[in-house]
């Protein structure tokens, strides 16, 4: 895990069908700690590649790899990616991220109950703790043992950040995280969020449709571009 | 600890739908484990009516009639046994002990029974003898000891005076001509039919029917009094006796002597075997009471796989939740298979507790009502069996829907449709 590349794909081909792939990348690379910008319309195949990214699908058999941190994950059993992805990713959907019957601090510190390596990372700290001080930073400190379905989407989502932030993982994967938000909130989200990236040192890869938000990304890749497979005009939005 | 905290907090979240599925699953293990119990606490109590007695003698006819008249103090007796024959058996060599007894009339509800001192020193249920709460056994033709029960439901106290006529002829005029009994004996709580029955000697039998013969009262049970007004010396037909062997390897053997008695037509029948017999009638409706208790298991754990095969359509989005966190298929499938095995052994705990507070809320109307000792007791092997069943059964239907889980969280992924 020394490389400076936090993801590297090369020629990675992914069909659901066999014949018909809905990804064929070249290459992407992004590098450690960097905060990329996926511009990524529907049917561009987004959510594909992040299902890549997170190790919970695999290219189509010898049509490339796909490396996070160095890791090449299709090498990976099921059942280590899965584990890999507990320890070195935090996810965020575009909403209805949290846990119905969870308090808002057992939805941030679930990344440490699934997995212990994840926990491992806090080094020393209770994964409370952790949560406690995401939450802080995160505006979110008063809400700690509400239920989550008190909470407003916007405060929804900032959880969803803590949760993915906890244990500082090399890398964040953001779905479309601000598309139920209006305009302040959002542009307060994306303050937050890079702000707790930057601490943690985590890499970025927002995905969106929103071209608006990429002047707030040091790199803008459009996913239509990219990816050869695409049927959608990168240009849509 | 994670993940049974994470099934419990999940399933408390659909507490309804939850709350519905143990209910269901409660109730047929209630079925399941009560009737269990019930049988095992019926048949105890049932078998134990009639200890140490090794034979039962009575006029010819049905091994059933002949129990049923004597230890239960029900139907008609199959007829009397003379006095003669009774004294002739009690003679026998392989004879120990015999209990003359003599089913008379009823009394307010209640059986009156003529018997000797005999009974009380030798008729055994369970591991007792028939004891008294107050006073002791009747001693002459004026002296009644009385049930339990017939204390309770008459009021009768030691001392009272009763008078002993059949019913309607209690408030009748002729009172004065009946022949009233001293009560001196009240005997201690059976839970056998003996608390339901009033006991008097032989010839306090026949006074009393002489009794009624005179007053014009009603003629019931079977020693014929007519005639023998007053001729209380000679002894009256009995209608049965209990026989104690000096061997019980011997009572098979006397068994089949009795029943061919030349002088007079005897059937004599082993308690033991004849109420065991008599348990096998009652128990068929049994077998059919545990068909459709397994048949409602069925449907309960049939109802829990469909209440949460239902529920994983709106779990989607949670079951990609915890996949984006790292958990495998493999958790989701433990998480659903966990889920349904915590609402089976729910369902399993609520109905043995529902069992116990059933006996407990209905020992006293069924002791009152069929004289049975309904008693809470810890589970037999068959019931921890069935509770095993229940929560194995319950586990193994949560595998269907974990199953389904699996597969769609594999096809879903991190992918949840809106």
């Amino acid at each position: 895990m020394s490389g400076a590349l936090a993801v590297a794909l090369r020629d990675v081909r992914f069909s659901y069908r066999a014949g018909r792939a809905v990804l064929d990348i070249p290459a992407l690379d992004v590098v450690r700690g960097e905060r990329l910008f996926l511009h990524g319309p529907s049917g561009s195949g987004k959510t594909t590649l992040l299902g890549l990214l997170a190790g919970v699908l695999v290219p189509d058999k010898g049509a490339g790899t796909v490396r996070v941190l160095d890791t090449d994950l299709a090498a990976l059993g099921s059942g280590a990616r899965d584990r890999f992805r507990a320890e070195h990713l935090g996810y965020v959907f575009q909403m209805f991220n949290l846990i119905p019957y969870l308090s808002v601090r057992d939805n941030i510190t679930l990344p440490c109950r699934v997995s212990r390596a994840r926990r491992a990372r806090l080094a020393g700290v209770t994964p409370e703790a952790q949560a406690a001080q995401l939450a802080e930073r995160l505006e979110l400190a008063d809400l700690l043992d509400e239920p989550v379905t008190a909470l407003s989407v916007g405060q929804q989502q900032r959880v969803a950040v803590a949760r993915a932030l906890i244990g500082a993982p090399e890398l964040v994967v953001c779905d479309e995280p601000t598309s139920a938000l209006d305009a302040d909130r959002r542009d307060r989200f994306l303050e937050l969020l890079f702000a707790r990236c930057e601490e943690a040192g985590s890499a970025l890869v927002f995905v969106s449709h929103d071209l608006a938000l990429a002047p707030r990304f040091a790199r803008t890749v459009a996913l239509g571009e990219v990816n050869r497979a695409a049927r959608v005009e990168p240009s849509a939005a | 600890m994670f993940l049974p905290s994470l099934a419990l907090r999940s399933l408390r979240n659909r507490a309804l739908i939850s709350t519905l599925t143990v209910l269901s699953i409660a109730l047929s293990v209630t079925l399941l484990v009560g009737i269990e119990h019930v049988r095992r606490g019926v048949r105890e109590s049932f078998e134990g009516t009639i200890r140490g007695t090794d034979l039962i003698v009575g006029a010819r006819g049905g091994t059933t009639q002949v129990l049923l008249s004597t230890v239960f103090g029900m139907s008609t007796p199959s007829g009397t046994v003379s006095w003669e024959t009774f004294e002739r058996w009690s003679s026998h060599p392989a004879v120990r002990w015999t209990i003359p007894y003599a089913l008379g009339d009823s009394h307010r509800g209640f059986r009156v029974i003529g018997t000797t001192a005999a009974f009380f020193e030798r008729y055994r249920f369970r591991d007792r003898t028939v004891t008294f709460a107050a006073g002791r056994a009747p001693a002459t033709d004026r002296e009644v000891a009385i049930g339990h029960e017939v204390a309770g439901r008459l009021g009768y106290a030691l001392d009272d005076s009763v008078t002993l006529v059949h019913g309607i002829a209690e408030l009748s005029f002729v009172e004065h001509e009946a022949h009233p009994f001293t009560v001196v004996g009240v005997i201690d709580r059976t839970v056998t039919p003996i608390d339901r029955a009033l006991y008097v000697t032989l010839e306090g039998l026949t006074a009393m029917h002489d009794a009624e013969a005179a007053s014009g009262g009603l003629m019931m049970g079977p020693p014929p009094a007519a005639g023998r007004a007053g001729a209380a010396d000679a002894p009256p037909p009995i209608t049965a006796f209990f026989v104690g062997t000096k061997n019980r390897v011997e009572t098979l053997t006397l068994q089949a002597e009795m029943n061919a008695d030349r002088t007079e037509p005897l059937t004599a029948i082993v308690p033991g075997i004849a109420l065991g017999q008599l348990w096998l009638t009652i128990g068929s409706a049994e077998s059919g009471l545990r068909v459709v208790a397994s048949l409602t298991l069925l449907v309960g754990l049939i109802g829990m796989c469909v209440a949460l095969y239902a529920s994983l359509e709106s779990r989607r989005r949670e079951m990609a939740i915890l996949r984006a966190v790292g958990a495998g298929p493999r958790t989701i499938v433990a998480l659903l298979v966990l889920e349904s095995a915590i609402l089976a052994t729910l369902g399993a705990v609520a109905g043995v507790v529902l069992v116990y507070v059933g006996i407990w809320a209905a020992a006293g109307a069924v002791e009152a009502r069929f004289g049975l000792a309904l008693t809470t007791r810890a589970l037999g092997a068959l019931e921890w069996g069935y509770l095993g069943l229940v929560v194995s059964a319950g586990t193994l239907v949560g595998v269907i829907p974990a199953w389904k889980a699996y597969r769609s969280s594999l096809a879903d992924g991190l992918a949840v449709r809106q």
